[in-house]
Protein backbone atom coordinates (compact mmCIF):
# COMPACT_ATOMS: atom_id res chain seq x y z
CA UNK A 1 0.00 0.00 0.00
CA UNK A 2 2.65 2.44 1.02
CA UNK A 3 4.59 1.87 -2.16
CA UNK A 4 1.62 2.55 -4.39
CA UNK A 5 1.00 5.86 -2.72
CA UNK A 6 4.65 6.76 -3.16
CA UNK A 7 4.54 6.05 -6.88
CA UNK A 8 1.50 8.17 -7.37
CA UNK A 9 3.15 11.06 -5.64
CA UNK A 10 6.19 10.62 -7.82
CA UNK A 11 4.05 10.95 -10.91
CA UNK A 12 2.61 14.10 -9.59
CA UNK A 13 5.97 15.73 -10.07
CA UNK A 14 6.38 16.74 -6.45
CA UNK A 15 9.91 16.33 -5.28
CA UNK A 16 10.02 14.48 -2.04
CA UNK A 17 12.67 12.35 -0.42
CA UNK A 18 11.96 8.69 -1.06
CA UNK A 19 10.53 7.09 2.01
CA UNK A 20 12.33 3.96 3.07
CA UNK A 21 10.55 1.34 5.09
CA UNK A 22 11.71 1.88 8.66
CA UNK A 23 14.74 -0.35 9.00
CA UNK A 24 16.16 -0.91 12.45
CA UNK A 25 19.79 -1.82 12.61
CA UNK A 26 19.87 -5.08 14.55
CA UNK A 27 23.63 -5.44 14.73
CA UNK A 28 24.16 -3.90 18.20
CA UNK A 29 21.37 -6.10 19.54
CA UNK A 30 23.00 -9.18 18.06
CA UNK A 31 26.31 -8.15 19.57
CA UNK A 32 24.75 -7.73 22.96
CA UNK A 33 23.01 -11.08 22.80
CA UNK A 34 26.21 -12.81 21.75
CA UNK A 35 27.89 -11.31 24.76
CA UNK A 36 25.14 -12.42 27.14
CA UNK A 37 25.07 -15.94 25.72
CA UNK A 38 28.81 -16.24 26.09
CA UNK A 39 28.57 -15.03 29.67
CA UNK A 40 25.86 -17.51 30.56
CA UNK A 41 27.59 -20.40 28.83
CA UNK A 42 30.77 -19.77 30.75
CA UNK A 43 29.18 -19.34 34.15
CA UNK A 44 26.67 -22.16 33.93
CA UNK A 45 27.51 -25.50 35.44
CA UNK A 46 25.85 -27.66 32.83
CA UNK A 47 26.75 -31.18 33.75
CA UNK A 48 25.99 -31.81 37.36
CA UNK A 49 28.75 -33.64 39.13
CA UNK A 50 28.08 -37.30 39.75
CA UNK A 51 28.55 -39.09 43.02
CA UNK A 52 29.68 -42.57 43.85
CA UNK A 53 28.40 -44.03 47.06
CA UNK A 54 30.65 -45.97 49.35
CA UNK A 55 30.02 -47.48 52.73
CA UNK A 56 33.00 -48.06 54.96
CA UNK A 57 32.99 -50.77 57.60
CA UNK A 58 32.19 -49.48 61.03
CA UNK A 59 35.10 -48.90 63.32
CA UNK A 60 35.43 -51.78 65.70
CA UNK A 61 35.59 -50.37 69.20
CA UNK A 62 36.09 -53.70 70.83
CA UNK A 63 38.88 -55.53 68.99
CA UNK A 64 38.05 -58.83 70.67
CA UNK A 65 34.81 -59.05 68.75
CA UNK A 66 35.20 -61.60 66.04
CA UNK A 67 34.44 -60.64 62.48
CA UNK A 68 32.47 -63.08 60.43
CA UNK A 69 34.87 -65.52 58.88
CA UNK A 70 35.23 -65.54 55.12
CA UNK A 71 36.75 -68.40 53.22
CA UNK A 72 40.36 -67.42 52.77
CA UNK A 73 40.54 -68.77 49.25
CA UNK A 74 38.08 -66.15 48.11
CA UNK A 75 40.11 -63.31 49.58
CA UNK A 76 41.72 -60.85 47.21
CA UNK A 77 43.83 -58.13 48.78
CA UNK A 78 44.42 -55.12 46.61
CA UNK A 79 46.97 -52.61 47.79
CA UNK A 80 47.23 -49.13 46.32
CA UNK A 81 50.92 -48.41 46.10
CA UNK A 82 53.01 -45.28 45.56
CA UNK A 83 53.45 -43.70 42.08
CA UNK A 84 50.10 -45.06 40.82
CA UNK A 85 51.27 -48.64 41.22
CA UNK A 86 48.95 -51.38 42.23
CA UNK A 87 49.62 -54.69 43.96
CA UNK A 88 47.63 -57.69 44.99
CA UNK A 89 47.98 -60.97 46.81
CA UNK A 90 45.45 -63.72 47.40
CA UNK A 91 44.40 -65.14 50.74
CA UNK A 92 45.79 -63.73 53.94
CA UNK A 93 49.07 -63.56 55.80
CA UNK A 94 49.02 -65.72 58.89
CA UNK A 95 50.35 -64.37 62.20
CA UNK A 96 53.05 -67.04 62.40
CA UNK A 97 54.26 -65.92 58.97
CA UNK A 98 54.56 -62.20 59.55
CA UNK A 99 55.89 -62.62 63.05
CA UNK A 100 58.76 -64.58 61.55
CA UNK A 101 59.26 -62.01 58.82
CA UNK A 102 58.03 -64.24 56.05
CA UNK A 103 56.08 -62.14 53.62
CA UNK A 104 54.34 -63.52 50.57
CA UNK A 105 55.40 -61.63 47.44
CA UNK A 106 53.04 -59.08 45.95
CA UNK A 107 52.01 -59.28 42.34
CA UNK A 108 51.97 -56.05 40.41
CA UNK A 109 48.90 -54.90 38.50
CA UNK A 110 47.92 -51.74 36.72
CA UNK A 111 44.71 -49.76 36.39
CA UNK A 112 44.18 -50.63 32.75
CA UNK A 113 41.52 -52.93 31.29
CA UNK A 114 44.08 -55.71 30.95
CA UNK A 115 45.38 -55.32 34.49
CA UNK A 116 43.16 -55.26 37.51
CA UNK A 117 39.97 -55.55 35.47
CA UNK A 118 41.12 -58.80 33.92
CA UNK A 119 41.95 -60.23 37.33
CA UNK A 120 38.67 -59.19 38.89
CA UNK A 121 36.56 -60.38 35.97
CA UNK A 122 38.41 -63.66 36.06
CA UNK A 123 37.67 -64.14 39.75
CA UNK A 124 34.15 -62.86 39.41
CA UNK A 125 33.17 -64.76 36.25
CA UNK A 126 29.86 -66.20 37.33
CA UNK A 127 28.45 -63.03 38.78
CA UNK A 128 29.80 -60.77 36.05
CA UNK A 129 28.23 -63.00 33.42
CA UNK A 130 24.89 -62.95 35.21
CA UNK A 131 24.94 -59.16 35.39
CA UNK A 132 26.06 -58.77 31.78
CA UNK A 133 23.34 -61.15 30.59
CA UNK A 134 20.78 -59.23 32.58
CA UNK A 135 21.92 -55.92 31.10
CA UNK A 136 21.91 -57.49 27.65
CA UNK A 137 18.30 -58.57 28.07
CA UNK A 138 17.34 -55.04 29.09
CA UNK A 139 19.10 -53.42 26.13
CA UNK A 140 17.54 -55.92 23.73
CA UNK A 141 14.15 -55.02 25.12
CA UNK A 142 13.27 -58.47 26.43
CA UNK A 143 12.83 -57.03 29.88
CA UNK A 144 11.17 -53.70 30.34
CA UNK A 145 12.11 -52.22 33.67
CA UNK A 146 12.59 -48.81 35.16
CA UNK A 147 16.10 -47.60 35.94
CA UNK A 148 15.48 -48.11 39.66
CA UNK A 149 14.39 -51.71 39.35
CA UNK A 150 17.34 -52.45 37.06
CA UNK A 151 19.70 -51.21 39.74
CA UNK A 152 17.73 -53.09 42.37
CA UNK A 153 17.92 -56.34 40.43
CA UNK A 154 21.65 -55.97 39.97
CA UNK A 155 22.05 -55.31 43.67
CA UNK A 156 20.09 -58.48 44.40
CA UNK A 157 22.24 -60.49 41.99
CA UNK A 158 25.29 -59.20 43.84
CA UNK A 159 24.02 -59.99 47.32
CA UNK A 160 22.81 -63.47 46.33
CA UNK A 161 26.15 -64.35 44.82
CA UNK A 162 28.38 -66.70 46.75
CA UNK A 163 31.10 -67.46 44.21
CA UNK A 164 32.74 -64.09 43.69
CA UNK A 165 35.86 -62.83 45.42
CA UNK A 166 35.94 -60.97 48.68
CA UNK A 167 38.02 -57.94 47.83
CA UNK A 168 39.83 -55.98 50.50
CA UNK A 169 41.21 -52.66 49.39
CA UNK A 170 44.07 -51.15 51.28
CA UNK A 171 45.94 -47.94 50.67
CA UNK A 172 49.64 -47.48 51.25
CA UNK A 173 50.42 -44.07 52.71
CA UNK A 174 51.82 -42.72 49.45
CA UNK A 175 48.77 -43.59 47.38
CA UNK A 176 46.56 -40.77 46.15
CA UNK A 177 42.85 -40.17 46.14
CA UNK A 178 42.54 -40.75 42.40
CA UNK A 179 43.78 -44.32 42.87
CA UNK A 180 41.17 -44.87 45.56
CA UNK A 181 38.32 -43.73 43.33
CA UNK A 182 39.73 -45.67 40.37
CA UNK A 183 39.77 -48.94 42.28
CA UNK A 184 36.28 -48.43 43.68
CA UNK A 185 35.12 -47.66 40.17
CA UNK A 186 36.74 -50.86 38.98
CA UNK A 187 34.67 -52.76 41.59
CA UNK A 188 31.53 -51.27 40.08
CA UNK A 189 32.61 -51.98 36.51
CA UNK A 190 33.39 -55.61 37.28
CA UNK A 191 30.27 -56.02 39.39
CA UNK A 192 32.07 -57.20 42.50
CA UNK A 193 29.46 -58.06 45.09
CA UNK A 194 31.59 -57.92 48.18
CA UNK A 195 34.37 -55.45 48.68
CA UNK A 196 35.48 -53.24 51.47
CA UNK A 197 38.07 -50.68 52.28
CA UNK A 198 40.18 -51.53 55.28
CA UNK A 199 43.20 -50.04 56.99
CA UNK A 200 46.54 -51.29 55.83
CA UNK A 201 48.46 -53.41 58.32
CA UNK A 202 52.13 -52.99 59.17
CA UNK A 203 53.15 -56.21 57.47
CA UNK A 204 51.36 -55.21 54.29
CA UNK A 205 53.19 -51.89 54.32
CA UNK A 206 56.39 -53.84 54.58
CA UNK A 207 55.32 -56.02 51.67
CA UNK A 208 54.78 -52.91 49.55
CA UNK A 209 58.17 -51.58 50.55
CA UNK A 210 59.80 -54.83 49.53
CA UNK A 211 57.92 -54.87 46.23
CA UNK A 212 58.88 -51.30 45.40
CA UNK A 213 62.48 -51.89 46.44
CA UNK A 214 62.41 -49.42 49.34
CA UNK A 215 63.43 -52.10 51.80
CA UNK A 216 65.80 -54.78 50.67
CA UNK A 217 64.54 -58.28 51.39
CA UNK A 218 67.69 -59.00 53.38
CA UNK A 219 67.07 -56.16 55.82
CA UNK A 220 63.44 -57.18 56.25
CA UNK A 221 64.43 -60.58 57.43
CA UNK B 1 19.06 -6.62 -27.17
CA UNK B 2 18.68 -4.32 -24.29
CA UNK B 3 20.29 -5.48 -21.20
CA UNK B 4 17.98 -6.25 -18.35
CA UNK B 5 19.12 -4.18 -15.48
CA UNK B 6 18.54 -5.79 -12.18
CA UNK B 7 17.61 -3.43 -9.42
CA UNK B 8 20.66 -2.95 -7.26
CA UNK B 9 19.90 -3.74 -3.69
CA UNK B 10 21.90 -2.54 -0.79
CA UNK B 11 23.70 -5.60 0.66
CA UNK B 12 21.80 -5.68 3.84
CA UNK B 13 21.31 -8.92 5.75
CA UNK B 14 18.15 -9.25 7.70
CA UNK B 15 19.23 -9.84 11.27
CA UNK B 16 15.79 -10.51 12.69
CA UNK B 17 15.84 -14.36 12.53
CA UNK B 18 19.30 -14.34 14.04
CA UNK B 19 18.12 -12.17 16.88
CA UNK B 20 15.17 -14.50 17.39
CA UNK B 21 17.42 -17.55 17.64
CA UNK B 22 19.74 -15.81 20.04
CA UNK B 23 16.84 -14.72 22.18
CA UNK B 24 15.62 -18.31 22.43
CA UNK B 25 19.08 -19.62 23.38
CA UNK B 26 19.52 -16.82 25.88
CA UNK B 27 16.18 -17.48 27.54
CA UNK B 28 16.96 -21.18 27.72
CA UNK B 29 20.35 -20.56 29.31
CA UNK B 30 18.94 -18.07 31.78
CA UNK B 31 16.23 -20.44 32.90
CA UNK B 32 18.44 -23.49 33.26
CA UNK B 33 21.41 -21.67 34.72
CA UNK B 34 22.84 -22.75 38.00
CA UNK B 35 25.78 -20.59 38.69
CA UNK B 36 29.09 -22.32 38.87
CA UNK B 37 30.60 -21.83 42.27
CA UNK B 38 34.07 -20.54 42.56
CA UNK B 39 35.87 -22.86 44.89
CA UNK B 40 38.78 -21.71 47.05
CA UNK B 41 40.95 -24.38 45.49
CA UNK B 42 40.79 -25.90 42.05
CA UNK B 43 40.00 -29.56 42.21
CA UNK B 44 40.12 -32.04 39.34
CA UNK B 45 37.74 -34.74 40.40
CA UNK B 46 38.60 -38.30 39.37
CA UNK B 47 36.46 -40.16 36.88
CA UNK B 48 34.00 -42.93 37.54
CA UNK B 49 31.15 -44.67 35.77
CA UNK B 50 28.64 -43.71 38.43
CA UNK B 51 25.58 -41.95 37.02
CA UNK B 52 24.04 -40.87 40.27
CA UNK B 53 23.63 -37.10 40.38
CA UNK B 54 24.68 -35.07 43.39
CA UNK B 55 21.76 -34.44 45.72
CA UNK B 56 20.60 -30.84 45.97
CA UNK B 57 20.00 -30.66 49.68
CA UNK B 58 21.11 -32.10 52.98
CA UNK B 59 24.72 -32.47 52.04
CA UNK B 60 27.96 -31.32 53.50
CA UNK B 61 30.77 -31.35 51.02
CA UNK B 62 34.37 -31.69 52.02
CA UNK B 63 36.68 -30.24 49.45
CA UNK B 64 40.13 -31.71 49.77
CA UNK B 65 42.68 -29.84 47.70
CA UNK B 66 45.76 -31.42 46.20
CA UNK B 67 47.89 -29.93 48.99
CA UNK B 68 45.75 -31.55 51.66
CA UNK B 69 43.82 -28.46 52.78
CA UNK B 70 40.26 -29.22 53.78
CA UNK B 71 37.36 -26.93 52.99
CA UNK B 72 33.75 -27.48 53.92
CA UNK B 73 30.46 -26.46 52.41
CA UNK B 74 26.91 -27.22 53.44
CA UNK B 75 23.57 -26.27 51.98
CA UNK B 76 20.94 -24.15 53.58
CA UNK B 77 18.29 -26.86 53.62
CA UNK B 78 15.53 -27.78 51.16
CA UNK B 79 13.64 -24.63 52.08
CA UNK B 80 14.94 -21.13 52.74
CA UNK B 81 13.07 -21.13 56.03
CA UNK B 82 15.37 -23.80 57.46
CA UNK B 83 18.42 -21.54 57.53
CA UNK B 84 20.80 -24.35 58.38
CA UNK B 85 23.96 -22.43 57.61
CA UNK B 86 23.55 -19.62 60.15
CA UNK B 87 22.40 -22.15 62.73
CA UNK B 88 25.49 -24.25 62.20
CA UNK B 89 27.67 -21.17 62.59
CA UNK B 90 25.86 -20.19 65.77
CA UNK B 91 26.34 -23.68 67.17
CA UNK B 92 30.04 -23.52 66.29
CA UNK B 93 30.26 -20.13 68.01
CA UNK B 94 28.72 -21.55 71.17
CA UNK B 95 31.34 -24.25 71.36
CA UNK B 96 34.26 -21.90 70.87
CA UNK B 97 32.85 -19.06 72.99
CA UNK B 98 32.22 -16.73 70.09
CA UNK B 99 29.14 -14.62 69.62
CA UNK B 100 28.19 -14.00 66.02
CA UNK B 101 25.98 -11.04 65.20
CA UNK B 102 22.98 -11.33 62.91
CA UNK B 103 24.85 -9.51 60.17
CA UNK B 104 27.72 -11.96 60.40
CA UNK B 105 25.37 -14.90 60.27
CA UNK B 106 23.67 -13.47 57.23
CA UNK B 107 27.07 -12.99 55.63
CA UNK B 108 27.91 -16.64 56.33
CA UNK B 109 24.59 -17.76 54.90
CA UNK B 110 25.25 -15.86 51.71
CA UNK B 111 28.81 -17.06 51.24
CA UNK B 112 28.48 -19.13 48.08
CA UNK B 113 31.38 -21.53 48.15
CA UNK B 114 33.35 -23.79 50.44
CA UNK B 115 35.05 -22.25 53.42
CA UNK B 116 38.21 -23.29 55.14
CA UNK B 117 38.64 -20.72 57.85
CA UNK B 118 39.82 -21.45 61.39
CA UNK B 119 36.94 -20.52 63.65
CA UNK B 120 38.94 -17.90 65.52
CA UNK B 121 39.44 -15.94 62.30
CA UNK B 122 35.84 -16.36 61.20
CA UNK B 123 34.82 -12.87 62.31
CA UNK B 124 37.57 -11.14 60.33
CA UNK B 125 36.78 -13.41 57.40
CA UNK B 126 33.10 -12.47 57.41
CA UNK B 127 33.95 -8.78 57.78
CA UNK B 128 35.86 -8.93 54.50
CA UNK B 129 34.07 -7.14 51.69
CA UNK B 130 35.57 -8.81 48.64
CA UNK B 131 37.12 -12.13 47.80
CA UNK B 132 40.46 -10.33 47.77
CA UNK B 133 40.08 -9.48 51.44
CA UNK B 134 38.67 -12.89 52.30
CA UNK B 135 40.96 -15.25 50.47
CA UNK B 136 43.95 -14.92 52.85
CA UNK B 137 41.80 -16.46 55.60
CA UNK B 138 41.01 -19.54 53.50
CA UNK B 139 43.79 -21.70 54.88
CA UNK B 140 41.85 -24.91 55.38
CA UNK B 141 39.98 -26.15 58.44
CA UNK B 142 42.37 -27.27 61.18
CA UNK B 143 41.96 -30.99 61.70
CA UNK B 144 44.88 -32.09 63.84
CA UNK B 145 44.28 -33.87 67.09
CA UNK B 146 45.07 -30.82 69.27
CA UNK B 147 42.57 -28.53 67.64
CA UNK B 148 40.13 -30.59 65.65
CA UNK B 149 37.72 -28.02 64.31
CA UNK B 150 36.75 -30.27 61.42
CA UNK B 151 35.23 -32.78 63.82
CA UNK B 152 33.37 -29.94 65.53
CA UNK B 153 31.96 -28.67 62.25
CA UNK B 154 30.74 -32.18 61.45
CA UNK B 155 29.18 -32.49 64.88
CA UNK B 156 27.42 -29.11 64.64
CA UNK B 157 26.19 -29.77 61.11
CA UNK B 158 24.75 -33.09 62.22
CA UNK B 159 23.13 -31.50 65.26
CA UNK B 160 21.43 -28.80 63.23
CA UNK B 161 20.49 -31.05 60.32
CA UNK B 162 20.21 -34.72 61.30
CA UNK B 163 19.58 -35.79 57.69
CA UNK B 164 22.83 -34.38 56.42
CA UNK B 165 24.95 -36.62 54.22
CA UNK B 166 28.66 -36.37 53.69
CA UNK B 167 30.16 -36.06 50.27
CA UNK B 168 33.82 -35.84 49.51
CA UNK B 169 35.26 -33.91 46.62
CA UNK B 170 38.92 -34.56 46.29
CA UNK B 171 41.54 -33.84 43.68
CA UNK B 172 42.84 -36.98 42.04
CA UNK B 173 46.34 -36.01 43.16
CA UNK B 174 45.44 -35.52 46.82
CA UNK B 175 47.64 -37.77 48.94
CA UNK B 176 45.57 -40.49 50.49
CA UNK B 177 46.41 -39.75 54.16
CA UNK B 178 44.71 -36.33 53.81
CA UNK B 179 41.53 -38.04 52.64
CA UNK B 180 41.87 -40.69 55.30
CA UNK B 181 41.97 -37.98 57.97
CA UNK B 182 38.60 -36.64 56.83
CA UNK B 183 37.17 -40.17 56.56
CA UNK B 184 38.39 -40.96 60.06
CA UNK B 185 36.82 -37.81 61.45
CA UNK B 186 33.53 -38.69 59.83
CA UNK B 187 33.69 -42.26 61.07
CA UNK B 188 34.36 -41.05 64.58
CA UNK B 189 31.04 -39.26 64.32
CA UNK B 190 29.41 -42.52 63.16
CA UNK B 191 29.04 -41.55 59.53
CA UNK B 192 29.96 -44.60 57.50
CA UNK B 193 28.28 -43.77 54.22
CA UNK B 194 29.93 -41.31 51.90
CA UNK B 195 29.43 -39.95 48.47
CA UNK B 196 32.51 -39.36 46.40
CA UNK B 197 32.10 -36.63 43.83
CA UNK B 198 33.36 -37.76 40.44
CA UNK B 199 33.07 -36.85 36.80
CA UNK B 200 31.32 -39.19 34.45
CA UNK B 201 33.34 -41.49 32.27
CA UNK B 202 32.09 -44.21 29.98
CA UNK B 203 33.30 -47.74 30.53
CA UNK B 204 31.64 -50.71 29.01
CA UNK B 205 32.30 -54.36 29.39
CA UNK B 206 30.36 -56.72 27.26
CA UNK B 207 29.47 -60.36 27.43
CA UNK B 208 32.14 -61.52 24.96
CA UNK B 209 34.90 -59.98 27.00
CA UNK B 210 33.92 -62.06 30.02
CA UNK B 211 33.49 -65.26 28.08
CA UNK B 212 36.97 -65.04 26.63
Amino acid sequence: MAEIIQEEKGKGGKKKAKKHPPHIDMTPMVDLMCLLITFFMLTTAFAKAKVMEIVLPEKIENPDEQRSAVAESRNVNIILGPDNRLFWYPGAVKPEEYNNNIFPPLQELDYSATGVRQLLLDKNKTLARKIAEFRDKVTRGELVLTQDSILGSIKKLKSDDDTGPFVQIKAYKEANYGNFVDILDEMNICGIGRYMFVDITWYEEKMVEIATGKTAIASAK
Amino acid sequence: MPKIKLPTKSPRIDMTPMVDTFAVILTFLMLTATMRQTEPATVDTPFSISEKPTPDFNTMTFLIAADGKVFMNMDNGPDTAFKFRPKILEEMGNRYGLEFSDAEKREFEKFPSSMGVPIMQMKQFLAGKSSKERDPFQVGIPADSLDNQLAMWILCARQVNPNIQASIKGDSKTPFPAVKKVLDNLQDKKINKFMLVTSLEAAEINLEEIQQ
